[in-house]
C-alpha cells in the first residue's frame, strides 16, 4: 500500500530527468548514426509511454471522456503539469478548430542542453509528441503530432502542434456485426 | 456482504484477468467461453441502454440486479473493463472498482513495462495484490457463505 501512495505525492528532481533523457538520446545518437532515425524512435518510445500513461492519468484525474478538443487540449495541458511540471498555454487553433499548440516557455528535457551543429536536425524533444498521440489513441482519438519551434534551435519557446485526423470506432466483440 | 468474482477485459475484448472469491456454482462453461459471452452480453447491453435512453446517456450502463447477485460495470475511457459480481447488499462497489484499478491495475501492470497491457496477466504480484485488497475491502465482509 505504501508504494500507491507514495507514487501520488513524490517527485522527481528535474535534473534527474534532464540527464536521464540526455544520456538516452546521447547513446541513441551514437548507436544509430542517423538523427531521423532517432527522431523517430524516440517517438516510438514516446508511443509506448503514452499509451501507459494516459491509464495513469485517467485513474488519478477520474476524468471522463472529452466533449470536444478544447476539452482534450485542457486536459493534456493538465497531463503536461502533472507529469513535466510545465504549464504550456494552448496557442494557435486552426481555424476548423481540429489543430492547435502547446506553447512551453520552459522545457525540463532541455534545461541543460546544447544541439550541435551536425545534429541540426535531430527533433529532441520527439518522446513527447510520440506520448500524446499514444495517449489520445488509447482514448479513440487519432492525432497527428510534431514540433514545430524548438527553443534548442533558437527559437523564443517550444511549440508543440497537435492534428486531429478522426475520431477511432470502439472495437466489436469477435463474431459481433 | 461478499464478493463473488471479477473480470477485467480489455478494449478489444481480451479476457484480462479473472478470478473468483465466493462463487458457489458455476456456469458449466469454460472460462473462454463464460469470458467471451459476458463481454458480448456487455457489449450489447451497453449499446442497447444507450440507445433508448431518453437523455444523454451519458455514463450510461452501471450494473445490473438479480434476485441473488448484481453485476457492477465499470468502463474506463480508455476501454477497460472492469466487472464485479456481489450480493445485493454491497455499497459503493462503483468507487470500489474505480480503487482497483487506480491501486491495483495502474499500479501493477500499467507501470510494469514487463506487463503486455493486451494479453492476460501473469503477473503474480497483480495476483497477490488485488487478492489481497478486495479481501481486505469493506465490501469483501464474507458472513453468509
Amino acid at each position: 500500500m505504501s508504494r500507491s501512495t507514495r507514487f501520488d505525492t513524490k517527485k522527481v528532481n528535474s535534473e534527474l530527468v534532464t540527464l536521464t533523457y540526455g544520456t538516452l538520446v546521447a547513446q541513441m545518437v551514437k548507436d544509430l548514426e542517423n538523427p531521423d532515425d532517432v527522431s523517430k524512435q524516440l517517438d516510438r518510445i514516446g508511443y509506448n509511454m503514452g499509451i501507459r500513461l494516459i491509464e495513469d492519468y485517467l485513474s488519478k484525474t477520474g476524468s471522463g471522456r472529452c466533449l470536444d478538443l478544447k476539452d482534450t487540449a485542457d486536459k493534456i495541458q493538465t497531463a503536461f503539469r502533472m507529469y513535466l511540471g510545465v504549464q504550456p498555454n494552448v496557442v494557435n487553433w486552426s481555424p476548423a478548430g481540429d489543430e492547435f499548440s502547446f506553447s512551453l516557455d520552459s522545457n525540463p528535457l532541455t534545461e541543460l542542453v546544447e544541439l550541435p551543429d551536425d545534429l541540426k536536425q535531430l527533433k529532441y524533444c520527439n518522446i513527447i509528441c510520440g506520448a500524446i498521440r499514444g495517449a489520445l489513441e488509447m482514448v479513440q482519438l487519432d492525432v497527428q503530432s510534431w514540433v514545430v519551434q524548438d527553443q534548442l534551435k533558437g527559437d523564443p519557446n517550444t511549440e508543440i502542434r497537435v492534428k486531429f485526423i478522426r475520431r477511432l470506432e470502439d472495437a466489436m466483440p469477435a463474431g459481433e456485426d | 456482504m461478499t464478493v463473488h468474482n471479477i473480470y477485467i477485459f480489455d478494449r478489444m475484448g481480451t479476457l484480462l484477468y479473472y478470478q473468483d472469491w465466493n462463487r458457489l456454482k458455476n456456469s458449466g462453461m469454460t472460462k473462454e467461453e463464460e469470458a467471451k459471452l459476458m463481454y458480448g452480453m456487455l457489449f450489447s447491453l451497453k449499446s442497447f441502454v444507450n440507445k433508448i435512453s431518453p437523455t444523454d446517456p451519458k455514463e450510461g450502463f452501471l450494473y445490473y440486479k438479480t434476485s441473488k447477485y448484481t453485476l457492477h460495470f465499470l468502463e474506463t475511457p480508455s476501454g477497460l473493463k472492469f466487472v464485479l459480481n456481489t450480493d445485493n447488499h454491497s455499497q459503493g462497489v462503483r468507487d470500489f472498482l474505480q480503487q482497483i484499478y487506480k491501486e491495483i491495475f495502474v499500479e501493477y501492470v500499467v507501470k510494469n513495462p514487463l506487463c503486455n497491457l493486451n494479453e492476460p496477466i501473469q503477473s503474480e504480484l497483480f495476483k497477490t495484490k488485488l487478492d489481497a485488497y478486495v479481501k481486505q475491502s469493506s465490501v469483501f465482509l464474507t458472513k453468509s457463505m
